[in-house]
């Protein structure tokens, strides 16, 4: 029989919907084994038929995007209810990804950035689009912080990568299909970057460069001075960020072994910076610009689903 | 896995037991999960205390002891021998209540922290394993770098000890600085002279493969098992067939500075760097030579009776397997071309150390003559300026150690050549602190006349003939100038900028001034941090002569401890790497300070257990926590965290 998946997308950019696609004819061979009961990106189903369905009723779900208004909440509970397999797509639902870094700032900070502060914004009403109703149709409450899917319902299997390249996207499904939650490679990305022949015995780092500021000479990034998650990113991707020039930034979250692939990183990059006073390693340090969207890019929602710490005093 | 846990608390007299409650300690820790049996006990290091371990080891039927005493730096072997002799001796482990409870916190403090160590010691020890000590098979046979005579004294107390050495020169010739002085302090014996019988014996020692003119280009592997590869660099002039006659160098058309002089005399394409050369052989200097072809220039072939010249003679790459390796790479000066304020050493008669010591070297470029190096005339007023580049912080910070012993020798020849001569000493402070030493400078000072001046000098320059050196005198805080015809620097002393890359093949680690990092400064003064390897000679300091053959001898000794047995034993404190989730990163190969963590051919890393100590720095820094430590897993250390907080 057919298994019935579903698919939706919370707060994103869209690029998950669209990796879907990217499997191209392999989809076809999804569809053989799978009927699509709900994709409101792609097919046109309404609310009303996912609340018609019994508990339990679609066998796979895929939610991408994370938990950023009282619709997505709403949804992903909902999807919950109606799937036996809930399964967070891509690194907003499994992490928060790049919208995470927003738990940095409270509600209020981000409304004044985008619709007060905004030069380009136009907003002469002072206008913030909360608690507004017109014509029955109501926007969704923004919620105090953005969370992510397992921070708000159980999830059974992670799709990791933003948005999940075509390999580890293939994996995943087939594993899925056959009923297993459990898939993708336990190793980090050095094990498959292509330019892992050039790293030296020892990389030793006297100070770093970011990307615009070094030719890359086309081996090894850290080697190099400039900032690669690879070693504390989860393999899969194959690579690609590397060899296109591009340092990876860790979209595909930690190796299942670690929790904390910022600090995993950090600990690493701190143990290699070449042995100098403690003057001159602050100022190595110092040279990494944006500690936080460097490191946790992917994770901040993550590791601070109620947002940044307070000192109420 | 630990089952019955005895605890053992020690007084330590007052150390402990006046401020931590011990009996408290004792008593509440007996109920304690997986604890059997708890007691105290005034000093547990001491032979009575060892036995009531023992004791209870058998009547409690113990299969795991913490002892709650001082630091396991102290006393874990003590402990660990004695519970060897019932179980594994990894199944006892030190709680530290001294130096971390009682000697830092209050009582009520110290007492509520030393439950913790001890909570989390037990908590350790329910996680330990068994572990069986590491053997690793050595190869007897050292490797000494360098053949200054650091190198040439460790080379020869090792064969002498009846073990066979590779001794390995980059230069033509063994000798080193050492050859290059003339006489030295504070006794004045003829530096060539004393050095000369030891070279010779070199060369004739059977225990001792000379390679002289090679360079060590690869070194892998670990302690007791080294595997190296020294580069053979082409003489073009057979070793064994070359009678040193000269006749080659009679016919030799091409002329270049010699180094050995400091580039003050003039050389052949085809030389010996000095007449006691070891080996005592010709070299052809490739750059010099005219073409090493018979259609360039063939004199030298032609000239040769011997018919030792050989152009065609390869480079040859020799690889060696040793169980130990002394460093002993020697010093370079400090370039005097970035002294700024001594004029860049751009003036002909302003010279360095080691070209007035050539100078005065009777087989030196002047034949032992002091001359002005502009003209060549007598120079009837010199200075001498110490600290050059030392004790400074826009150049070496540190204090290059021999300046004031040899400048003080430096003038005093200059004044038993020159009796009309005026000499000038500018000096920081006076640092004489060897035997003898003292009362070396006091007799320089009092008997030769010399103008010993407190104060640095700020600028010199050139007036017509003479050098204008501006300075200060300290003492009466009066400006000095001086016209002199000649300044002599005291360059600081650095270490050579090649033991830079032999540092980086051996993964040791070099510090300011291009200096090696001993292991430890006190203690452990000649071993590198990664074990069977030793330093000697400058190479890890500025330091004399006499300072030098000591710690040559020592390094050999600690060479000579290793060598008396078969096998070495070592703690099993090891990393462990999950090699199927290992990505290859580096990080760890990159942070290692013993150089365990190795490459394999594919790619994963591999911690080599001969060379690791322990540290834990690897699994630290491993980004996907692939890496843990024998009895300190993840799982270990969670739980002492747990009943910690």
């Amino acid at each position: 029989m057919k298994k019935k998946i579903a698919m939706y997308w919370g707060a994103g950019c869209g690029g998950c919907d669209v990796s879907l696609l990217g499997i191209h004819e392999k989809l076809l061979d999804v569809l053989e084994k799978a009927d699509i009961v709900f994709w409101p990106c792609a097919t046109d189903f309404k609310y009303e038929d996912l609340e018609k369905m019994e508990d339990g009723e679609i066998d796979i779900a895929f939610y991408n995007g994370a938990i950023r208004t009282e619709e997505n909440e709403k949804i992903a509970k909902l999807l919950r209810k109606k799937s036996k397999i809930l399964v967070a797509y891509g690194s907003c639902a499994t992490e928060g990804c790049v919208i995470g870094l927003a738990n940095l700032y409270d509600r209020d900070e981000i409304f004044n950035a985008v619709y007060l502060d905004n030069e380009t914004t136009p907003n002469e009403k002072k206008i913030i689009p909360q608690g507004m109703e017109k014509e029955g149709i109501e926007l969704p409450e923004f919620l105090p912080s953005l969370k992510t899917l397992e921070q708000v319902v159980k999830v059974d299997a992670a799709i990791p990568g933003c948005p999940p390249p075509s390999p580890v996207l293939e994996e995943a499904l087939n594993a899925l299909l056959e009923g297993r939650t459990e898939f993708g490679k336990e190793v980090a990305l050095c094990d498959e970057c292509p330019r892992k022949d050039t790293k030296p015995d020892k990389i030793e780092i006297e100070r770093f460069y970011r990307w615009h500021e070094k030719e890359d000479d086309g081996s090894c990034f850290l080697a190099q001075g400039m900032i690669c998650m690879g070693p504390a990113t989860r393999a899969g991707c194959g690579g690609e960020c590397t060899s296109a020039g591009i340092p990876c930034t860790g979209c595909m979250g930690p190796v299942p072994k670690v929790e904390n692939q910022g600090i995993a990183m950090l600990s690493a990059i701190a143990s290699i910076i070449e042995d100098m006073d403690e003057e001159k390693e602050r100022a190595v340090m110092e040279s990494i610009k944006d500690m936080v969207g460097t490191f946790y890019k992917f994770s901040t929602a993550k590791l601070l689903p109620y947002g940044r710490f307070k000192d109420e005093s | 896995m630990a089952k019955r846990i005895g605890i053992f608390v020690c007084h330590c007299g007052i150390n402990i037991a006046g401020v931590v409650d011990v009996e408290r300690v004792a008593k509440e820790m007996a109920s304690y999960p997986g604890v059997a049996f708890s007691t105290t006990y005034q000093y547990m290091c001491s032979e009575p205390g060892q036995n009531l371990i023992r004791q209870k080891i058998e009547e409690e039927n113990l299969d795991a002891v913490v002892i709650a005493a001082c630091s396991p730096s102290m006393h874990e072997e003590t402990f660990r021998n004695v519970c060897g002799e019932y179980f594994n001796p990894h199944m006892c482990e030190m709680a530290n209540i001294r130096e971390q409870c009682s000697w830092v916190h209050d009582s009520e403090e110290a007492t509520e922290k030393a439950f913790k160590v001890l909570k989390a010691t037990v908590e350790k020890l329910r996680g330990n394993e068994d572990l069986e000590p590491i053997f690793v098979p050595v190869e007897k046979r050292c490797l000494v770098i360098g053949g200054g005579i650091a190198g040439i004294q460790a080379a020869l107390d090792i064969a002498d000890a009846g073990h066979e050495v590779i001794l390995v020169e980059k230069e033509p010739s063994i000798g080193g600085r050492m050859a290059q002085l003339s006489e030295t302090f504070p006794t004045l014996d003829c530096s060539q002279c004393i050095l000369t019988p030891k070279m010779v014996a070199v060369a004739r020692h059977p225990n001792i493969k000379l390679m002289a003119y090679s360079e060590v280009i690869d070194i892998s592997g670990y302690v007791g098992n080294f595997n190296v590869k020294i580069l053979k660099k082409p003489r073009y002039v057979d070793e064994d067939k070359c009678t040193v006659c000269g006749d080659c160098e009679d016919v030799c058309p091409a002329i270049v500075p010699n180094e050995f002089d400091m580039s003050k005399k003039a050389r052949k394409a085809i030389y010996i760097p000095f007449p006691q050369a070891v080996p005592s052989t010709y070299t052809i200097d490739r750059e010099a030579c005219l073409g090493l072809a018979p259609l360039a220039c063939a004199q030298c072939k032609e000239a040769c009776e011997a018919d030792a010249i050989n152009y065609d003679m390869q480079p040859e790459i020799v690889e060696e397997k040793v169980g130990a390796i002394i460093v002993a790479t020697g010093y370079d000066l400090y370039d005097k071309e970035r002294l700024v304020e001594y004029g860049y050493g751009e003036d002909d008669d302003i010279i360095t150390s080691l070209e007035f010591e050539r100078m005065l070297s009777a087989s030196g470029p002047t034949g032992g003559k002091i001359i002005k190096p502009s003209t060549g005339e007598e120079p009837k007023k010199v200075v001498f300026i110490q600290c050059a580049g030392s004790r400074d912080r826009k150049h070496m910070p540190y204090c290059s150690s021999i300046c004031c012993m040899y400048t003080a020798k430096h003038a005093m020849l200059y004044k038993h050549a020159v009796h009309d001569g005026e000499a000038y000493i500018f000096y920081i402070d006076i640092r004489a602190t060897g035997k003898d030493y003292e009362e070396f400078i006091a007799r320089v000072m009092e008997e030769e006349r010399i103008n010993y001046i407190r104060g640095k000098v700020a600028k010199i320059y050139r007036e017509g003939d003479k050098i204008v050196v501006w300075g200060v005198d300290t003492l009466t805080g009066k400006k000095v100038e001086i016209k002199a015809d000649m300044v002599v620097l005291a360059m600081a002393v650095i270490g050579r900028e090649e033991t830079r890359d032999i540092a980086k093949l051996l993964k040791v680690a070099v510090g300011e001034g291009n200096f090696l990092k001993e292991s430890h400064p006190k203690l452990k003064p000649v071993e590198a941090l990664s074990r069977g390897i030793y330093f000697a000679g400058c190479a890890q300091g500025p330091k004399d002569i006499p300072a030098t053959v000591a710690q040559a001898s020592a390094a050999a000794s600690k060479v000579l401890a290793m060598f008396s047995r078969d096998k070495l034993e070592k703690d099993p404190m090891v990393a462990v790497v999950d090699e199927e989730h290992c990505s290859g990163c580096g990080i760890c190969i990159s942070v290692c300070p013993y150089g365990a963590m190795q490459r394999q051919p594919n790619g994963k890393a591999k911690c080599i257990e001969a060379l690791c100590e322990g540290c834990g720095t690897c699994a630290a820094a491993c980004p996907s926590n692939n890496i843990e430590m024998k009895n300190y897993s993840d799982s270990q250390i969670k739980r002492m965290v747990e009943v910690v907080i």
